[in-house]
């Protein structure tokens, strides 16, 4: 089922997801599909269904309609499979505060199975690229909001994941570890990584994404690279890409 | 599921015990200190407790009037309530279960000898000799300490008629079997139930743990790891069984060190121990289905009191001060079946063997495992929503 886009072989697929909450369509016939080793924005105002997108892609949430692939596999059908090449960091800081930042990656990686030889260097070396060397031996319940939220990255990617998913992942940052946090996904980028991040900083979004996708009421309005989006609308920036495309702020709400 | 992944997330579960006050407190050091509390209200302050004496009297040759002699005068001290049994082994099971302090058995020759012994008073060659054998409760010192007195004087002046001086005598009394006295306490009766009372708190545990985890996303976040729900239940289990075993530990040196010495050979502590961590299953089930219907950390430290305040009151020490009904109500809980077990082995020094025991531990390992199971369906249907 693997198909072909601009940026090589398709690693996400997304073919027309629909999710309700009771009466509520959270998502509405989504279609999209995210090429190997590209990083893809999913852009809109909160409530507009990105993370509902998100916790349908991990199998957190089982879609109402729609089909979804990570790598070769059915979300719904082998969602173990898809999990074990998925690293994800959600979008509320789930961090065990009485864990040192060390030992929460680290237990991620012994639930990914990681080697125990490997184990190590690896929680070293992400711990060091989100900035955490230092306080990695502190409890997370000293940390501030943008170190827990370091760490949460950390423990998405200690696997050294095929597909990242990245909600929010700068949230409550100061530029400083925002700046190390964003290095980090175009080091990632370039080693082949597939990242799929929300956001609704749309600085992050062009700094960081091959290809966005601007959502609101759960449905796709707009998809292209920045740039193609920015000529196509004749707009300056991606904020205002949206503000053409709904008449409202992204920071508005849905 | 895989092993390693439970030990991770087990881990994971004892850092939280050691490092978060609130979780060492109760699961540690509360049952320390209850311990301790009761142990120095009721155990040297306490001293000895009399009790009313249950002497069963098995007469192997039928009753005789030499027998019902015997019977009465031990009745006569008023010392003693009597029962007449028929045969031994129903006399010594009542004796294991606690139902009685001790079994007088008169030989089938009993009243042969007394009789021989009244026709010629003066020839021992014409006697028929005969040993009266004595069992009894291992953790009375009270019952050891008055019975065989009791019955030697009950031989020798009420049924033979003879001076407690008089040397030779057709009767004769075995050494009493399987007595090692020990200080009687209130303290005593309730240190069994301590285990109980210490381990049942890990429902709130349990409760709280899975609710804040759920609250703060983490239970989700686990999910979309390779790891199961499986593996998160399995991963509780065996840090709250490590966890229930370190709890009896505790709680046993410190009645130990508090003058509490268990009767029970290696293999009744080692069942004693391992009846204990088996409970500890049933509690992580409360605490889950607690988890499941409650929708934060707050509520389900109340809710939890739903699971723990029958348990506590009907199921362990306290249970032996409330009204007959109410310590019935109790045997529909795994934890009678803990601290009766537990007092059968400790106290009364039952074999591991006993029907009493095997019962016990039978009824705690089932309803613990059948408390877990609907704990962990109850929680997937409705715990993570």
């Amino acid at each position: 089922m693997q198909g072909e886009t601009r940026g090589g072989s398709v690693e996400i697929s997304i073919e027309g997801l629909t999710k309700d909450y009771g009466d509520v369509r959270a998502v509405d016939g989504l279609t999209l599909e995210v090429s190997e080793a590209e990083v893809f924005g999913l852009l809109g105002p909160n409530g507009s269904g990105k993370t509902t997108t998100i916790n349908c892609l991990t199998g957190t949430l089982k879609p109402t309609k729609g089909t979804l692939r990570v790598g070769e596999f059915d979300v719904q059908s082998q969602g173990e499979d898809a999990r074990r090449i998925m690293g994800v960091s959600p979008q509320e800081t789930a961090v065990y505060s009485y864990l040192t930042g060390k030992e929460n990656v680290r237990l991620f990686g012994e639930l990914y199975s990681v080697p125990r030889s490997l184990l190590g260097e690896r929680v070293d070396y992400v711990m060091e690229k989100v900035g955490l060397t230092e306080d990695a031996g502190r409890r997370v319940s000293k940390y501030s909001g943008g170190m827990k939220r370091r760490v949460s990255i950390a423990m998405a990617l200690v696997t050294d994941p095929r597909v990242v998913l990245l909600d929010e992942p700068t949230v409550g940052m100061d530029p400083q570890a925002r700046r190390a946090v964003w290095d980090f996904i175009i080091e990632l980028k370039d080693k082949g990584k597939t990242i799929v991040l929300t956001t609704h900083y749309m600085e992050e979004a062009e700094e960081l994404c091959d290809e966005v996708g601007i959502i609101d009421h759960g449905r796709l309005i707009a998809l292209g690279s920045p740039a193609e989006l920015k000529v196509k609308s004749g707009a300056k920036d991606l904020e205002d890409v949206f503000i053409q495309l709904t008449g409202r702020r992204i920071r508005e709400g849905a | 599921m895989k092993v390693a992944r439970t030990l991770a997330l087990a881990k994971k579960d004892w850092r939280r015990i050691i490092r978060e006050p609130a979780f060492l407190f109760i699961i540690i050091v509360f049952p320390v200190m209850l311990t301790v509390a009761f142990g120095t209200s009721f155990g040297a302050v306490g001293g000895s407790q009399p009790s009313s004496l249950k002497v069963a009297v098995v007469t192997l040759g039928g009753n005789t009037t030499s027998s019902d002699k015997f019977g009465q005068d031990l009745r006569a001290t008023g010392v003693v309530n009597v029962s007449y049994l028929a045969d031994n082994k129903s006399a010594q099971s009542a004796l294991s279960q606690g139902q009685l302090q001790a079994v007088v058995v008169l030989p089938s020759s009993f009243d042969a000898s007394v009789r021989s012994f009244r026709a010629f008073p003066n020839e021992p060659g014409r006697w028929t000799n005969s040993t009266l054998s004595i069992y009894l409760d291992k953790g009375s010192a009270i019952t050891a300490q008055v019975i065989p007195s009791i019955v030697q004087q009950v031989m020798t002046q009420g049924v033979l008629g003879v001076r407690p001086s008089q040397q030779a005598l057709p009767l004769s009394v075995s050494t009493p079997a399987a007595v090692k006295v020990q200080g009687q306490s209130v303290f005593d009766s309730f240190a069994p139930g301590l285990f109980a009372f210490a381990s049942i708190y890990m429902i709130m545990m349990v409760a709280q743990s899975f609710t804040a985890e759920r609250e703060n996303g983490l239970l989700n976040r686990i999910l979309v790891t390779p790891a199961t729900g499986a593996d998160v239940v399995m991963g509780s289990v065996v840090s709250y069984l490590v966890i229930g075993l370190v709890q009896a530990l505790l709680v046993f040196l410190c009645v130990y060190a508090l003058g509490y010495h268990p009767v029970a050979d290696a293999s009744g502590v080692v069942v004693g121990f391992f009846i204990v961590t088996v409970f500890a299953l049933c509690n992580i089930g409360f605490g889950l289905i607690t988890a499941a219907i409650s929708r934060s950390a707050g509520a389900a430290t109340g809710i939890s009191f739903i699971f723990l305040m029958p348990q506590l009151f009907l199921g362990t020490f306290v249970g032996a001060s409330l009204s007959s009904t109410a310590q019935a109500a109790g045997r529909f809980l795994p934890a009678y079946y803990v601290t009766d077990a537990l007092t059968s082995l400790f106290t009364r020094g039952a074999s591991v063997t006993s029907q009493t025991v095997l019962t016990d531990l039978a009824v705690v390992s089932v309803s613990s495992v059948v408390i877990l199971l609907v704990g962990v369906q109850v929680f997937k249907r409705f715990g993570n929503r």
